[in-house]
């Protein structure tokens, strides 16, 4: 036994030196470590008072959870980081980092970015929500954007899309094209913001055809390529023949490509996917919004609160519309947008009924944020129930 | 050519160089990667080894991480001594965070702390209810521990998701999965005021002590051992191997189900789908790197979430990609391995092959 | 019965990557090696895959790429495991983190590429009959090449001599070796077979199921393949039912999902997981079967001239 102990003694002496060794090489470095002290009160200093345009850029910081790469939601954060780089230029300064995970570890990203100098922070997934406050209440002169989310404080207010506007234009053109009048989603997590997408392509279907079904498979992830795969070809075996996905990868529409069927993409652009089977892309494009909280910050006109841009503001757009949905049908999207973007259309106005024949809006009423923000039920139309109960 | 030489006795000089050895390995293969990346290899190497150490903050963090990895690790290191090869810890971990979460559930406004006793006290018997399965199975049905841990875990998160998106699921919280934020009185308490790192570390620390104690001056834990390394004798000499089994699988399932506890009821606050973090498995490595032996599992627990830490300071400071860490990880088990090996044999260069190796090794 | 039928086809599809890693990991441990690393090298050979047909546009370089990533992973383990007699669970295991990080790390320029349209593939004639036809005859080449690999390896194993003496090296090595076998030599060709037909099944993945690259894609099926070759009690032709049975169990829970059944899809996702627990307990509850059928050496080292 006193072979181990003295192992462990022997050890104790070589990892402590290689400690010591690498403290007296952190001490070569200390010059490193001046800038980005100095940055620091320089940050508190830039949110207490209004930065004039001559004084430093701004440093902005991004956080994403997933790669940049995934040709969907991330990428599609990234286009809007670029779009506020350009238009912003010399005035702002943006970093990003990718695939951050929305746990305990987020929290240490997010101080990280802090102590770098960052006073405008976006955190562009729900999961980064409880570290985001955390780090908030710990750093006042910071200004914190969360995706997706509901929790604010006085230095951090919460941005969405209405995605539920494209997935309605998406649908329209679902029901326009289904022969089997079957249609599907693969959902990716049973929230309230998919449920609705998931309703609002019903709505929207059921708007030029009455008597379209859908069908919907849930992966339980945000991306995993090889489930979104066999979930969407069970839709499909299922008799689906224009699938619709609230998942961030390609994998959908390349199966329904595979299958000779259609399908959407989602969050981006995604025709170069599946050239055959591309209906349209419903996208979110961040740019303009990302634009405007950079200039609040700048300009001290920056305040918490709930923003929920859609068409109207230009954050959500169906694109790509193929050449193989006619003009009929595509003047009928086309009247949606217009009437979106003035405010003269409403999706979900009453009678709407729940699956179970319940009415969940009365005849006329137009549904408020509030009861939008809560939908847990499907509506008439969708085959089976909402995961998790009622 | 080249001829590998067994040695009459492990050698005890090799057996402290070889960590050493592999880390230099890995740390210049890091330092190749990083040329390869277009990046400066001392920016690169500083940010895994120096700035995790910069300031009190920073060392906070390092402990924050190291915490679940030294606790599993050290269940691991007593359970692969057993030869039980127990890889499911990361369901064990899960199957105390849910346990540990029912129980903080409970807590009203006016609980007094000492509720985090029963918390973690749950976390324990979560994590080994789960092993208890494998333990079961291996007993009573000769099932692999290693495929029936495994699919366990698969199993473990599926369970987790069924629970907040269902039956436990915050009422206010808009159809998001996640329990509520537990109460003040639940959260583990910190040691400094303003750093993340609390008790759990220093209850990571005594369970170094205890498993040292356990496995070199209890006599249970050399029946274990002797278990592991040589089942025919320790039958002969009537330890029970079944005793074994479950010892080996209760220890290492409750220690994943405190760090478990610790996770949810510390940094967390809460139960949600993302607890699962894959600490189960860097766990594995944790225990191996750390040669099975409570105080080795100390210092590599620290050098994995240096890793783990080096790897996000890389990323966010230099635009490296997260991949690296465990590129990392993996040399640096393989390099660790591989020079291993010459604590039994040595390198020596024949002339001619002779029919059979000089000395036969050890048994 | 439409419906019926392409779930019938989906199985083959989803089961086929699973035969080829399980028969492959097979021949590893009918030598007497168990190799944890499936899963890592897996995911190399499914980025070398994807990169390959990336470039050249063959889905049959792929395969080829994909092999030769494995079998070159499952080599560096072999000379480990065989010859430095390092701890063949450990170094497993290894194989599998280092395969995870390495891929997620050469993959990182490959995650927007996506390949030209996948051809539709039927058998002529058969491929047209009512029902059978889709069911069955509609699928990738792979998917028969499997079907005749086993039968090829059932014949390999129980027909001919280097089989009998891949056998004998798993049951004694030191038989073998006492009789002047090269032990060691041939287990590093199982091993490294065993890596390249892992290695096609990783490129199968990438190419043909979800024709993408995307980190960790592979997403346990490494895992699983393992627990298909106790599951098949080391026998080809109960690997190849143990893969289909599992195939056909992820599909029907999205199948079951879709129709609305109302049972919660987190315990339908369980479903495929526990259906192995419950074979393995099965299959395992008899020793006198498992020592029967198992190689004797199984994760055992050895040293020759001892």
């Amino acid at each position: 036994m006193t072979t181990s102990t003295r192992r462990s003694v022997l050890r104790t002496t070589a990892w402590s030196s290689l400690a010591i060794a690498a403290a007296l090489a952190g001490c070569t470095k200390k010059e490193e470590a001046a800038p980005v002290a100095a940055s620091e009160p320089a940050a508190a200093s830039a949110a207490a008072a209004p930065a004039s345009g001559a004084s430093a850029p701004l440093k902005i910081a991004f956080a994403y959870l997933g790669p940049v790469g995934d040709g969907g939601w991330t990428f599609a954060h990234d286009n809007g980081r670029k779009a506020l780089e350009k238009e912003l230029g010399s005035q702002v300064q943006t970093t990003f980092v990718e695939s951050v995970p929305e746990s305990a570890d987020a929290e240490r990203v997010f101080r990280d970015m802090v102590a770098q100098g960052n006073t405008l922070i976006f955190g562009t997934s729900f999961g980064y929500m409880e570290p985001m406050l955390k780090v908030a209440a710990d750093n006042k002169g910071v200004h914190f954007e969360h995706a997706t989310g509901y929790k604010t404080a006085d230095n951090m207010r919460t941005y969405d899309n209405r995605t539920y506007e494209g997935a309605y234009m998406a649908g329209v053109i679902a029901g326009g094209m289904t022969k089997s009048n079957t249609i599907g989603v693969v959902g990716s997590i049973p929230i309230p913001e998919v449920i609705r997408n998931i309703d609002s392509y019903t709505l929207g279907a059921q708007s030029v055809n009455p008597k379209v079904k859908v069908k919907v498979v849930w992966v339980n992830e945000w991306f995993n390529p090889p489930k979104e795969t066999e979930g969407a070809q069970s839709l499909i075996d299922g008799g689906a023949d224009v699938l619709l996905q609230n998942t961030d990868s390609s994998a959908v529409l390349q199966t329904a490509e595979k299958n000779g069927k259609y399908a959407f993409g989602w969050d981006s652009d995604m025709t170069a996917y599946g050239p055959k089977a591309h209906l349209a892309s419903s996208v979110n494009i961040w740019g303009p919004y990302y634009i405007k909280a950079a200039k609040d910050a700048i300009n001290g006109t920056w305040t918490t609160g709930k923003v929920w841009w859609g068409v109207k503001e230009g954050a959500i757009d169906l694109v790509s519309i193929s050449d193989k949905v006619p003009a009929d049908l595509k003047a009928k999207v086309d009247k949606v947008k217009a009437g979106l973007k003035d405010g003269s259309f409403s999706i979900w106005k009453g009678p709407i009924a729940d699956n179970t024949g319940k009415e969940v809006l009365k005849k006329d009423v137009v549904a408020d944020d509030g009861f939008l923000g809560g939908i847990k039920f499907f509506v008439k139309g969708v085959e089976g129930q909402v995961p998790g109960g009622k | 050519m080249l001829q590998l030489e067994a040695r009459p006795a492990p050698s005890r000089a090799m057996s402290l160089a070889s960590p050493l050895i592999a880390l230099l390995v890995t740390v210049l293969a890091g330092a190749a990667l990083f040329a390869l990346l277009g990046k400066d290899p001392s920016r690169g190497l500083a940010m895994f080894f120096v700035e995790p150490f910069r300031g009190a903050n920073a060392v906070s963090e390092l402990c924050v991480k190291a915490t679940p990895l030294m606790l599993i690790g050290l269940g691991l290191a007593v359970c692969y001594r057993a030869n039980v090869w127990n890889i499911g810890a990361e369901g064990q971990f899960v199957l105390g965070a849910i346990a540990a979460s029912g129980v903080a559930m409970h807590a009203s406004a006016d609980s007094s702390h000492w509720i985090v006793l029963p918390i973690l006290l749950a976390g324990v018997l979560g994590g080994m209810a789960w092993a208890a399965i494998v333990a079961f199975l291996r007993d009573r049905a000769n099932a692999s521990e290693i495929l029936v841990s495994l699919m366990l875990v698969y199993v473990a998160n599926q369970l987790l998701n069924y629970l907040v998106y269902g039956a436990w699921k915050d009422p206010d919280g808009y159809g998001f999965p996640q329990t509520i934020t537990f109460l003040d009185a639940t959260r583990i308490p910190r040691l400094f005021a303003g750093l993340r790192v609390n008790i759990g570390f220093v209850a990571a620390l005594v369970s170094v002590a205890t498993f040292w104690l356990f496995l070199f001056r209890v006599y249970g834990g050399f029946q274990m051992q002797v278990g592991g390394l040589a089942a025919a004798a320790a039958r002969y000499a009537g330890f029970s191997s079944r005793r074994a089994l479950w010892v080996a699988l209760m220890i290492s399932g409750g220690m994943a189900g405190l760090a478990g506890a610790f996770e949810v009821a510390g940094p967390i606050g809460q139960l949600t789908p993302y607890v699962p973090a894959g600490y189960g498995f860097a766990a594995i490595i944790v225990a191996y790197v750390g040669r099975l032996n409570p105080v080795g599992v100390l210092f590599s627990s620290l050098l994995m979430s240096l890793f783990y830490i080096g790897g996000e300071l890389a990323q966010s400071r230099l635009g490296l990609p997260k991949s690296l860490t465990g590129v990392f990880q993996g040399v640096l088990l393989f390099s660790l391995l591989a020079s291993d090996t010459l604590i039994n044999y040595r390198v020596r260069w024949h002339a001619a092959h002779p029919a059979h190796p000089v000395k036969s090794p050890a048994a | 019965m439409d419906t019926y039928a392409l779930l019938l086809a989906a199985t083959l599809n989803a089961g086929t990557v699973l035969a080829i890693a399980g028969l492959g990991l097979l021949i590893n441990e009918r030598s007497g090696i168990v190799n944890l690393g499936a899963e890592g090298m897996m995911l190399v050979a499914a980025i070398a895959g994807f990169a390959t047909a990336v470039q050249t546009g063959s889905d049959w370089l792929a395969f080829g790429a994909g092999a030769l990533a494995g079998a070159l992973m499952a080599g560096a383990f072999g000379v480990l495991v065989i010859w430095l007699n390092t701890n063949q669970y450990a170094t497993g295991l290894a194989l599998s983190l280092f395969g995870n990080g390495f891929s997620a790390f050469v993959g990182i320029k490959y995650t927007q590429e996506h390949l030209a349209a996948r051809p539709h593939f039927s058998v002529p004639l058969l491929g047209d009959i009512p029902f059978i036809g889709p069911a069955l005859f509609r699928q990738h080449p792979m998917v028969y090449l499997t079907i005749a690999f086993m039968g090829g390896l059932v014949w390999f194993l129980y027909r001919s001599r280097a089989g009998l003496v891949l056998r004998a090296v798993g049951e004694s090595p030191e038989s073998a070796h006492a009789l002047g076998y090269p032990v060691r030599r041939i287990r590093l060709i199982a091993v490294m077979v065993g890596g390249a037909l892992c290695g096609v099944a990783g490129a199968y993945i990438s190419v043909v199921y979800t024709p993408l690259w995307v980190e960790g894609m592979v997403a346990g099926k490494g895992w699983i393949a393992l627990a298909l070759t106790t599951f098949a009690t080391w026998r080809p032709s109960r690997v190849l039912l143990g893969a289909y049975l599992f195939g056909g169990v992820t599909m029907l829970q999205f199948h079951l999902q879709g129709e609305g059944v109302a049972i919660s899809s987190q315990l339908l996702t369980m479903l495929p997981y526990l259906a192995t627990i419950a074979v393995l307990v099965l299959i395992s509850r008899n020793p006198v079967w498992i020592r029967a059928n198992m190689p004797a050496s199984l994760g055992k080292p050895f040293f020759p001239g001892s």
